[in-house]
């Protein structure tokens, strides 16, 4: 198996300003696409080629699992946003939220806190653990994966996520990322 | 909110103008880098410890008996003035005094070590500092840690260390570390790196 990148759900320049083009090249075209040319390199000639990026999160450790958490997270954190998005969701995914934070002020007030005070490189993660939905936040690379729990949306607050558009200022980031969450592709993660 | 006078901790004074690390490290990035992160660990530490017991301890003291938050904060001081005390714009070029020998004793030779401690820095995965340190045998060793650790907390001494966490190298160099770690090798601070060998040497 070679693995590849995924393509962008949208425009290199259709979340800016909030999220640069500038960002978008480097993020995806250079630590996305380097996660994946780091994989390939690894598994070639070795039996870690016969797994996919789901099984190695699944059963492996050290190089090979920060390499393919952090291609599965990439691609996730993509499809957690769209142009066009943001607001609050509706439906199934809003019950669900109501069901597990009371409301959605407390579920964005939890997330925005995961998002906001993890320390080093991490993601903060909506995810589905048994029938409740839970905030919480990885280190490094973690996966939600590992631990049986079904990832609903991220944010990536390693730095270089934000450095670009807001410098230090993680917080701006967060709120940016609100305005950007595409909840039709999280309701369909349930 | 606390004031000045009465803050336990207190952010040092860089030991160069922001602009004399150019064109390695750019103006900018000591803006953020001291003026933003190093200061707002200070503030941070200082919020925490107002009023606790945590504001009779030195800063070595909180790396080698505290855990958590208090940890994080008091090693993130102390590892930014380790890392601007560890450059300096008349830095670079090959170790001379006493950190030559221990170089030379420990690695074989300063390309031996230059190469290894580029490949810790480089290839450190996440947030972290590459640290060349002492042991209690008395040899240098060349160790990466995530986050803020710290080699105080091991018992080792801190001699260099170079921040690879994004933020000090985002700005200049984006996603290019290694450009970045090839210019650190211009700045090295040997003096600063002898005093650390000096056997009365307190940080």
């Amino acid at each position: 198996m070679s693995y590849t990148l995924p393509p962008l759900p949208w425009a290199k320049d259709a979340l800016a300003p909030k999220i640069s083009q500038e960002t978008i090249e480097y993020h995806y075209g250079k630590h996305h696409q380097g996660y994946v040319n780091k994989l390939n390199a690894l598994a070639k000639g070795t039996d870690l080629k016969k797994k996919s990026v789901e099984e190695i999160i699944k059963t492996e450790k050290g190089k090979a699992y920060n390499l393919a958490a952090q291609i599965f997270n990439h691609t996730f954190y993509w499809q957690s946003m769209g142009p066009g998005c943001g607001g609050e969701p509706t439906g199934k995914l809003a019950e669900a939220i109501n069901a597990s934070f009371g409301d959605f002020a407390s579920f964005k007030k939890a997330f925005t806190t995961a998002a906001g005070t993890h320390f080093g490189s991490g993601w903060a993660w909506l995810v589905k653990n048994g029938d409740k939905l839970e905030v919480c936040a990885t280190h490094d690379a973690g996966c939600p994966l590992s631990d049986g729990k079904v990832p609903i949306l991220c944010c990536d607050v390693w730095e270089h996520a934000y450095y670009v558009d807001y410098r230090n200022a993680r917080a701006s980031y967060i709120e940016a990322w609100w305005s950007l969450v595409n909840w039709k592709n999280a309701e369909a993660k349930l | 909110m606390a004031s000045a006078e009465s803050d336990a901790f207190e952010l040092p004074p860089l030991p160069y103008n922001k602009r004399a690390l150019e064109p390695a490290i750019s103006e900018e990035t000591l803006n953020y880098h001291y003026g933003k992160h190093h200061a707002g660990y200070v503030r941070k530490l200082n919020a925490l410890a107002d009023g606790t017991p945590l504001a009779k301890k030195t800063l070595e003291q909180i790396i080698k008996t505290e855990t958590g938050k208090a940890y994080n904060l008091a090693a993130q001081i102390y590892n930014h003035t380790f890392y601007w005390n560890s450059m300096s714009p008349n830095g670079g070029g090959a170790p001379r005094g006493n950190i030559k020998q221990c170089i030379e004793r420990s690695f074989g030779s300063f390309e031996n070590f230059k190469a290894q401690f580029t490949t810790a820095a480089g290839t450190h995965f996440g947030s972290g500092w590459a640290w060349l340190v002492r042991d209690g045998d008395n040899n240098l060793k060349i160790i990466a840690r995530s986050d803020a650790g710290n080699p105080l907390s091991e018992g080792l001494v801190p001699v260099l260390t170079l921040d690879v966490w994004e933020h000090a190298y985002y700005i200049d160099y984006r996603n290019g570390r290694g450009d970045y770690i090839n210019k650190w090798w211009g700045l090295v601070n040997w003096d600063h790196a002898n005093k650390q060998l000096a056997p009365s040497s307190k940080y």
